[in-house]
């Protein structure tokens, strides 16, 4: 039990913080795929803190209302592994959170949502931000979380495609003649 | 597969294994001739084709820097990625759409029929229709392209519903699924369409036309090629007669190779073919190889293109099943009172979230681009393609202050909007909002033209020497064993995907090859 605690010192002593999260829409589509309604994300170089701010920058950045925080965790993910490897991308970062810091006066967690997306049109020709916004815009898109959200249905080849699975079900706008649009199955 | 040595001056080089590349390859080989196929990208196949945009694109793109210069908002958007194109085996025949149409008659004779046009440099083509169409024929029948030879259309999804009752609307006559290299029936041993809609990811189910799993594996099967993959050509070499005589290439582990020659063809797409040439410059040829007119690289085309995206109440599921799902032809004629020469298709489109969220107002946040995301499965979407023109200032360059990972200097790509294409373009977008508005679309949206997937015209063909770079084979003007195999050949872009057309005219040039080569002329 001590060695066990011991190790795990260890391990944290280099390691960045944890984001933690809780599922908000409990029947919501990704709360329904999701093994569990909580999660968490562990980082190699940002601290907790920073990691909740990005992600709440994130959020204002590209707001989705129903869109849980585990799939804006992504984009921090990729941000912790470029500042991982690059310490121009981490110092960048941790320049740009005391930045937004800076501006809301205090912590820019505890200021309102349109006072945080004022501060984030101010900044919005700046590196960090250009940072932010061009990275998270493909890894928050990019992953199975974001495509539950938008009901996506993702990889079609493992289910066998579309053919049996809705490819031509609308049913609001007359059908083509054959024609244009021949039969799947004559 | 064969294995030639490196001193074997007896082969031809093909440098890329695209449509028009690996074509060339397998019409030669049949004929009994010797090949070495050399592909900077990759080998993959349909198990490993993935259905993920972003991890796709990185599988299957030509991700090598690229700088861009000009007008065109590809240049501030993506300055490193002017085009998307690919680096594997198959060029871009992994990740097309599939659309097979032929040029039409008076396309072939810009310069005839539009007359000049101000700050344009239109030419007719050197070839025909007429000249052309037994090699169509041929072209689809090897692609399987459908509503040709017996094969029947391919069934619509929902997002060709939605284009098809709009362009009734407007009192278009001309929509149909179209003629797409997919097969709709089991054909040549290859799977039928099961609607995977990952067309642009790399078929898995074959069913798309790709020189990857059909002109490849065929050429193998004669024991006459010798396909090297990863094998990136730096440049090419000529005798003191002026002649090609071998290319230089970096293998898979980076060492530098040199493969003698009979005779190139260089299918590399319309970025590194110029590219190539440039930077194949010698005391001989000191504007570039084969490149005595200045042609090399000028004229570079991306086609005249843009989306419009369209909101709807009702749901769309645009993504499920093929990607250009049918086309409206109704535009594509000569129609100058429209206020502009040339003609446009529109096709439909789909992208996943990632596309979407990276091309559909590359730069916007905040909630009126979210908005739109969140409507993603309500979207219905249509892509235009029609003919940009032919300018001199929109040209492929090397850039001596950025090198590759070998020492080379990169291609620059320089485009400006011309006048025609801006009239052509706003045409087409506003054809296409009303088409969606006129079946109930809440909202309707002009997307701005993604990285050139349609890359044409820098080693263009024409009947004089001093206007372009190659005749009516493709044979260089100056260089009588180098070849133009791929779409940097076009004269005038058309209003035509042109992968189609990129294969008829391999087809041909590997008849005209192997009659040059069997008399002694190269």
């Amino acid at each position: 039990m001590s060695n066990l605690t011991l190790d795990r010192r260890r391990f944290l002593q280099g390691s960045g913080g944890l984001l933690l999260g809780t599922l908000l829409f409990t029947s919501g589509p990704i709360a329904l795929m999701a093994p569990s309604l909580s999660w968490a994300l562990p980082m190699t170089t940002l601290d907790s803190d920073s990691g909740d701010k990005l992600l709440l920058m994130v959020r204002r950045t590209f707001p989705h209302d129903t869109m849980e925080d585990a799939v804006y965790a992504f984009p921090v993910k990729a941000l912790d592994q470029k500042a991982s490897t690059d310490p121009g991308v981490a110092d960048t970062l941790r320049q740009g959170v005391a930045m937004l810091d800076q501006k809301a006066g205090g912590d820019w967690r505890k200021i309102d949502a349109d006072k945080q997306f004022a501060i984030l049109q101010d900044i919005q020709d700046t590196p960090f931000f250009a940072l932010v916004r061009g990275n998270a815009v493909n890894t928050l898109y990019s992953n199975e979380l974001a495509y539950l959200h938008f009901g996506y249905e993702g990889a079609s080849f493992p289910k066998g495609g579309y053919l049996m699975r809705g490819f031509n079900d609308l049913s609001w706008l007359p059908n083509p003649p054959a024609s244009a649009s021949p039969d799947p199955f004559s | 597969m064969a294995d030639f040595k490196h001193d074997d001056d007896s082969v031809v080089v093909i440098i890329g294994s695209g449509a028009g590349g690996g074509t060339l390859a397998n019409e030669l080989c049949q004929k009994g001739i010797k090949v070495v196929l050399l592909e900077a990208g990759a080998r993959q196949n349909q198990g490993t084709f993935i259905n993920d945009e972003w991890p796709s694109f990185a599988q299957l793109s030509w991700g090598d820097t690229r700088t861009t210069s000009g007008t065109w908002r590809v240049a501030k958007d993506f300055p490193n990625l002017p085009a998307w194109i690919c680096k594997t085996v198959g060029g871009t025949t992994t990740h097309w759409a599939g659309a097979s149409l032929r040029i039409q008659e008076h396309e072939f004779h810009a310069l005839s029929t539009y007359g000049a046009v101000k700050d344009a440099n239109l030419l007719d083509w050197p070839v025909t229709l007429a000249e052309l169409e037994p090699y169509y024929a041929r072209a689809e029948d090897k692609m399987g392209v459908t509503r040709t030879h017996d094969i029947p259309g391919l069934p619509g999804n929902n997002n060709f519903k939605v284009l098809y009752n709009g362009a009734q609307k407007l009192g278009y006559t001309e929509c149909s699924t179209g003629h797409m290299a997919i097969n709709s029936r089991p054909r040549a041993n290859r799977a039928s369409c099961q609607q995977l809609g990952f067309c642009f990811q790399g078929c898995k189910m074959g069913a798309k036309w790709s020189t990857l799993y059909t002109e490849i594996p065929a050429a193998e099967a004669t024991g006459n090629l010798d396909l090297r993959p990863s094998s990136q050509v730096l440049h090419i070499e000529h005798n003191d007669k002026g002649l090609v005589s071998a290319v230089v290439y970096a293998d898979a582990t980076g060492q530098q190779m040199r493969q003698a020659a009979r005779l190139v063809a260089v299918a590399g797409n319309a970025i590194e073919t110029p590219r190539l040439l440039l930077n194949s410059s010698s005391s001989r040829f000191p504007q570039g190889l084969g490149n005595g007119a200045g042609m090399v690289g000028k004229h570079y085309m991306r086609h005249t293109t843009g989306s419009v995206f369209a909101e709807f109440s009702e749901p769309v599921h645009f993504y499920r099943g093929t990607i250009m799902a049918g086309i409206i032809s109704d535009e594509v004629k000569f129609k100058p009172e429209r206020g502009f020469v040339g003609g446009y298709e529109m096709e439909t489109i789909s992208l996943g979230p990632s596309f979407l969220g990276a091309f559909f107002n590359p730069g916007a946040w905040g909630p009126d681009f979210t908005r739109v995301m969140d409507q993603y499965t309500h979207l219905a979407g249509l892509w235009i393609v029609g003919e940009d023109m032919p300018r001199e200032t929109n040209r492929v360059t090397v850039n001596g202050a950025v090198k590759d990972q070998f020492g080379m200097p990169v291609a620059n790509v320089h485009y400006d909007d011309h006048p025609n294409d801006l009239a052509m373009r706003e045409h087409a977008f506003t054809q296409g909002q009303a088409l969606y508005s006129a079946v109930g679309a809440l909202k309707t949206h002009r997307v701005p033209p993604y990285p050139s997937t349609h890359n044409l015209g820098t080693c263009r063909m024409s009947a004089k020497a001093e206007d372009g770079v190659c005749n009516g084979h493709g044979q260089s003007h100056e260089v009588a064993n180098l070849f133009i195999s791929d779409g940097s050949q076009f004269t005038t872009s058309a209003a035509e995907n042109p992968t189609l057309t990129i294969v008829t005219l391999a087809i041909r040039q590997a008849d005209y090859i192997a009659q040059e080569m069997k008399e002694g002329r190269v």
